[in-house]
C-alpha cells in the first residue's frame, strides 16, 4: 500500500501532489479500520439481540462480586507489572552491576510463558500434593492439611501474581526503550539542580517515559481483563467468568455480547482518561544517539540489590516454570512425544509470522496517517482499530465468524444465482480467518508502540523532508522507518510471541485437523492431564525465546553504550 | 527482505490444509478433546477407508456452525453434555437420522425421539468418600449431602460446571426448584473450601485431608486409577453410587448429532453407526472408563469392579430443560462465592 502513495505524478505541482498523496493515506486508514473493526462491531451488533435481558438477574446476584473481583485483579496486576517493569528497566539501563547484560534480555523471557501455563505449573508445585508442601510436611511432621496453614495458590492473590509475572515484560520493554531514548543530559541537568537520583527518576525520567509506559500498562490491563484461562483455573470470578457463564450455561450469546461491550466501554474510558490527563503534554526527544549513557557505578551492597531486583522476577516468571515443565516433560516424555510436534510448531510459527507482519504494516499505516492528519477523526479511527484487544478471544472469534461467514455465504449465493456455481466457504475455517483474527486482536500492540514512537520524532523532521519535495510516503520510508527500526522490530516480535500463545480464538476458528502448539497443550490441560501437556508447553516457551533475544538486541542497538 | 519473508509466509499459508469436501471424508466439530477420539477414528478409518477431520473447541462451535449455514463443512457434532446437544436441536442446527443400526444399538432413553442426537457413552455423577474418615454406607444419596454432619467436609468443582448443572437440574426435576435451592444452600454451607479445580482435584483434596466427601464423574476416578502416579491418591477414596437403591444415580451422556447441512451425509451416518457398534463401544469403555451406551457391551473390567450402576431413568430432555433454572439457582445461592 505504501508503494501506491509514493508513485509520483509528474504532471502535478508539488503541493497538489502532496495533498492528493496524503488524502490517499486517509482513505487507506479509513478502509483498513473499517475492516479491522468489523469483528468488534459484530459483537456490539449481537448485543442488541439477547435471548432475554440478563441484567436484572446478574445485578441481583453475581454482578457486584464479578465487578469487585475484576477491579481488584486489574489494580493488583497493574501494580505488580509497574513495580517490576519500571524497576528492572531502570536498573539494567542506568546501573552497572554484575549480570546486567544478561538481565537486559533475560527480563523479557517470562513473556514467552503463557499465563495459563504458569498457572498450571505453580498449582502443581504449590498445592497440597506438590513438592513444596510435601517437603514442609516432612520437615515439621505435619499429618494433613488441617495441621498447618499454607497460602492458597488458587485465589485472587495467586491469579494476580501469576498474571503479573508473565505480563510485566510489556511495561519493561516499553519503559526500557523509552529510557534508552532519553537524552542523558536531561538527567545530568536535573542532578546538577540538586535533585537526587530518585527524585530525578520521578520528576524527569518517568514523566518523559509516560506515554510509552501508559501503552505498556494499558496492554497489561486489557489482557488481564479478558483473561479466561487463568481465572477459570483458579476459580476467580471476574466479569469474563460471568460472560462465559451467560454464553455457555444460559445459551445467551446476545447477553454475553452485552457484557463484552460493557467491558469494552470500561477499557475505552480508562484509556481516554489516561490520555486526557496528559493532554497538554507534548514531548519530542531530540535523538542524540551519540551521547552515550553513563551508568552509575555503585557500591557492592547496592549492586546486590540490583541483582536481586532483576533476579527475583526472572526466577519466578521464567526459571521456575520452564524448569518444572522441563522436568515433567522428561518424566512423561514417552507418552507425550508425538511426531505431529514438528507440524504443530510449524503451524504456530507460520501463522504468528504472517500475523506479525500484517499487524506491523497496518500499524504503521494507521499511526502515520494519524501523524499526517492529527484530527479528531483520525484519533477515533486509531482507537476503533485497537478495540479488538479489549475483548476476550473467544468472543472476538465469534465476531470474526459473523462477517467472514456472512461474506462467504453472500458470495456463494451471488455466484449460484448468476453462474450456477457454488463457491462454498472461501474464508471461514481457513488459515486466513486465523491471521485476520490475530491481526484484529493484536493490532493495538503494534499500532500503540508505533504511535508512541512516532510521537517522539520531532515534526521538524517531517517538515524538512517535505520541504525538500518528498511525498508523505517517501518521508515515511526514508526518514521515519529507518529511525524507528528498533521499535518496528519490537512491535512485530511482541505480536509474534502473543500469537504463539493465543488460544481461544485459534480453537474456534481453525481449519480441520489443525493444531498449533497452544491448542495442542490445551486439549490435555483441559482434560486435567497437565503432565502430558508439559512437553508442548515447553516448546511454546522455547519458541518464544528466540524472537525475544532478537528483540532485546535490537533495542540495545538503538544506542551506543559507553 | 521483509517482502520476501511476507511472500514466503503467504505461500506457506496457502499450502496449509483447507476445508475440503471431496468424497471419502467426514468432518467433525467436537466439544471433546481430539486425542480422546483418536483411537475410535483410527478404527473407523481402518474399517471403512473414510477419512475423518476434526476441529475441537469447548466454546463457539455451535456459533460457527450456525453462521456457516448451508455451506458449513461440518457433518457431525460430538458433545459431552446433554444440554449442549439439546442446544443444537433447539437452534435447529441438526437433523434426524433414521438408521436401524443406531436404533438397535442405542436404547430409546439414550437417543432423541426423532434421531436428532444419540448418546455414545454415559457417565455417572458419583460421590467419593474418604476411606479413613467416612464409614461405608454413611452416605448413600445426593439428598444427604445437605446434612449438617458434613459441615466443612465437602469439596466440589464450580457449581456452574455443566456436569454439576445437570445434576442440579435432575434434582429440580425430582424435588422442585424451591427444595433444590434450599438443598444447594445447605450443601454450600457444608463446603470445606470455595469451589475450584476439576473433579480429579476434589479426589486429591480428600486424600490431602482438606475434605471428606466430593462429587465427581466416574471416569475421572477410573483414569486416576489407571495413571500410576495418581493411583495412590485415588485409592484413598471409596466410591458411592448415590440413590442406587432408590431412583438411581444421575447420569449424563456424551453424544453425536448429524448437522443439518452435512455435505457427507452417508459417511457421517456410517460414522455414527460405527461409534455405536460393539467394537467402538469397547474402545470407549476401555480407554476412558466410561459406560458404553450400547447395552451389549459391558463396562471395562476396572469399572465393573465398582459394582453395577443403576442409572436414574429421568429423561435427559427434562434435564436439559431445567438447565437455565439450575444456573440461576447457583447464582442466587452464590454457590461459587466465598
Amino acid at each position: 500500500m505504501t508503494q501506491a502513495v509514493t508513485a509520483a505524478d509528474p504532471g502535478l505541482s508539488q503541493p497538489l501532489l502532496a495533498k492528493r498523496a496524503s488524502r490517499r493515506w486517509i482513505i487507506s486508514a479509513t478502509l483498513i479500520t473499517a475492516i479491522v473493526a468489523l469483528p468488534v462491531l459484530s459483537v456490539i451488533f449481537l448485543a442488541f439481540f439477547p435471548e432475554e435481558n440478563i441484567w436484572p438477574h446478574l445485578i441481583d446476584t453475581t454482578l457486584p462480586r464479578y465487578l469487585w473481583t475484576t477491579i481488584q485483579l486489574m489494580v493488583g496486576v497493574g501494580a505488580i507489572t509497574l513495580v517490576i517493569g519500571l524497576s528492572t528497566a531502570w536498573a539494567v539501563t542506568m546501573c552497572e552491576f554484575p549480570g546486567r547484560k544478561f538481565f537486559e534480555w533475560a527480563m523479557l523471557l517470562p513473556f514467552a510463558v503463557p499465563a495459563y501455563v504458569i498457572a498450571y505449573v505453580y498449582t502443581s508445585l504449590l498445592d497440597y500434593a506438590g513438592p513444596v508442601q510435601r517437603t514442609l510436611r516432612d520437615w515439621f511432621g505435619w499429618e494433613n492439611a488441617a495441621d498447618y496453614w499454607f497460602p492458597e495458590i488458587r485465589s485472587l492473590e495467586g491469579a494476580t501474581l501469576m498474571i503479573g509475572l508473565v505480563l510485566y515484560p510489556y511495561v519493561y520493554l516499553l519503559a526500557r526503550a523509552a529510557f534508552l531514548e532519553q537524552s542523558p543530559s536531561l538527567f545530568a541537568v536535573s542532578r546538577s539542580l540538586g535533585h537526587s537520583a530518585l527524585s530525578t527518576f520521578f520528576r524527569v525520567v518517568l514523566p518523559i517515559a509516560r506515554p510509552a509506559v501508559a501503552v505498556g500498562l494499558s496492554l497489561v490491563l486489557m489482557e488481564t481483563l479478558n483473561d479466561f484461562g487463568t481465572v477459570d483455573f483458579f476459580a476467580v470470578q471476574t466479569l469474563t467468568a460471568g460472560l462465559f457463564d451467560t454464553w455457555m450455561n444460559l445459551g445467551n450469546l446476545g447477553g454475553a455480547a452485552q457484557i463484552a461491550t460493557t467491558m469494552l466501554v470500561f477499557v475505552v474510558i480508562l484509556v481516554t482518561l489516561e490520555r486526557y490527563s496528559r493532554r497538554r503534554q507534548q514531548q519530542y526527544a531530540a535523538r542524540d544517539n551519540r551521547d552515550p549513557i553513563r551508568r552509575f557505578t555503585m557500591s557492592f551492597p547496592r549492586q546486590l540489590i540490583c541483582v536481586a531486583v532483576c533476579a527475583i522476577p526472572f526466577l519466578l516468571g521464567f526459571v521456575v516454570p520452564a524448569g518444572t515443565l522441563g522436568l515433567y516433560a522428561w518424566e512423561y516424555f514417552e507418552e507425550s512425544w508425538n511426531p505431529d510436534f514438528i507440524q504443530n510448531t510449524l503451524n504456530s510459527l507460520l501463522l504468528s509470522s504472517a500475523a506479525a507482519l500484517t499487524t506491523l504494516m497496518i500499524g504503521v499505516i494507521l499511526a502515520y496517517s494519524r501523524r499526517l492528519h492529527n484530527t479528531r477523526g483520525m484519533q477515533i479511527l486509531m482507537r476503533l482499530s485497537s478495540l479488538g484487544y479489549a475483548m476476550p478471544g473467544a468472543v472476538l472469534a465469534v465476531g470474526v465468524i459473523v462477517p467472514l461467514a456472512g461474506f462467504d455465504n453472500w458470495l456463494d449465493r451471488l455466484m449460484r444465482d448468476t453462474f450456477g456455481v457454488s463457491t462454498g466457504l472461501l474464508l471461514s475455517g481457513t488459515a486466513f480467518a486465523l491471521v485476520f483474527a490475530y491481526t484484529v486482536r493484536f493490532l493495538a500492540v503494534s499500532a500503540g508502540s508505533v504511535e508512541s514512537a512516532l510521537q517522539k520524532v520531532t515534526p521538524s523532521m517531517d517538515m524538512a523532508s517535505r520541504s525538500l519535495g518528498h511525498t508523505p510516503g517517501k518521508t515515511l520510508v526514508n526518514v521515519h522507518l529507518p529511525m524507528l527500526r528498533g521499535t518496528l522490530l519490537t512491535a512485530a516480535l511482541v505480536v509474534f510471541v502473543d500469537c504463539m500463545k493465543e488460544l481461544p480464538a485459534t480453537l474456534i476458528l481453525r481449519p480441520f485437523n489443525f493444531e498449533t502448539l497452544a491448542t495442542y497443550v490445551y486439549q490435555f490441560a483441559s482434560d486435567e492431564r497437565l503432565f502430558h501437556s508439559a512437553l508442548p508447553s515447553l516448546i511454546i516457551v522455547l519458541a518464544g525465546i528466540v524472537p525475544i533475544i532478537l528483540m532485546s538486541r535490537s533495542i540495545s542497538n538503538t544506542r551506543s553504550i559507553a | 527482505m521483509r517482502m520476501k519473508l511476507a511472500a514466503t509466509a503467504a505461500m506457506a499459508l496457502a499450502a496449509m490444509p483447507l476445508s475440503a469436501s471431496a468424497e471419502g471424508e467426514v468432518n467433525i466439530y467436537s466439544y471433546r478433546q481430539a486425542y480422546l477420539l483418536e483411537p475410535l477414528l483410527n478404527a473407523f478409518e481402518k474399517e471403512t477407508g473414510i477419512e475423518t477431520n476434526v476441529v475441537f473447541a469447548k466454546q463457539g462451535l455451535a456459533e460457527r456452525l450456525e453462521r456457516e449455514g448451508r455451506n458449513s463443512p461440518a457433518d457431525v457434532v460430538m458433545t459431552v453434555d446433554i444440554s449442549r446437544i439439546n442446544e443444537l436441536v433447539e437452534r435447529d442446527l441438526v437433523q434426524g437420522v433414521d438408521s436401524d443400526v443406531l436404533n438397535s444399538n442405542i436404547p430409546d432413553n439414550l437417543r432423541h425421539p426423532e434421531g436428532k442426537w444419540f448418546a455414545l457413552t454415559t457417565r455417572g455423577r458419583l460421590i467419593f468418600t474418604s476411606k479413613e474418615r467416612v464409614e461405608e454406607g454413611e452416605i448413600t444419596t445426593y439428598e444427604e449431602l445437605a446434612d449438617d454432619k458434613w459441615n466443612d467436609r465437602i469439596c466440589t468443582r464450580s457449581g456452574k460446571h455443566p456436569y454439576n448443572i445437570a445434576l442440579f437440574s435432575s434434582l429440580i426435576a425430582h424435588h422442585g426448584e424451591e427444595w433444590t435451592e434450599q438443598w444447594l444452600q445447605d450443601v454450600k454451607d457444608n463446603l470445606a473450601r470455595k469451589p475450584q479445580g476439576g473433579d480429579r482435584d476434589q479426589i486429591k483434596a480428600i486424600a490431602e485431608g482438606v475434605c471428606d466427601i466430593s462429587i465427581g464423574n466416574s471416569y475421572y476416578y477410573g483414569n486416576m486409577l489407571q495413571d500410576e502416579n495418581q493411583r495412590p491418591i485415588a485409592e484413598q477414596v471409596r466410591l458411592v453410587f448415590p440413590n442406587a437403591d432408590g431412583r438411581g444415580t444421575h447420569v449424563n451422556i456424551s453424544g453425536i448429532s448429524l448437522t443439518k447441512s452435512a455435505p457427507n451425509k452417508d459417511n457421517a451416518v456410517k460414522l455414527m453407526e460405527f461409534l455405536s457398534s460393539p467394537e467402538a463401544q469397547r474402545i470407549y469403555a476401555e480407554a476412558n472408563t466410561e459406560y458404553p451406551a450400547n447395552p451389549e457391551v459391558k463396562p471395562s473390567g476396572l469399572v465393573a469392579e465398582w459394582g453395577e450402576i443403576n442409572p436414574d431413568q429421568l429423561s435427559l430432555q427434562t434435564i436439559a430443560d431445567n438447565r437455565e433454572a439450575a444456573v440461576k439457582l447457583v447464582d442466587r445461592v452464590d454457590y461459587d462465592g466465598e
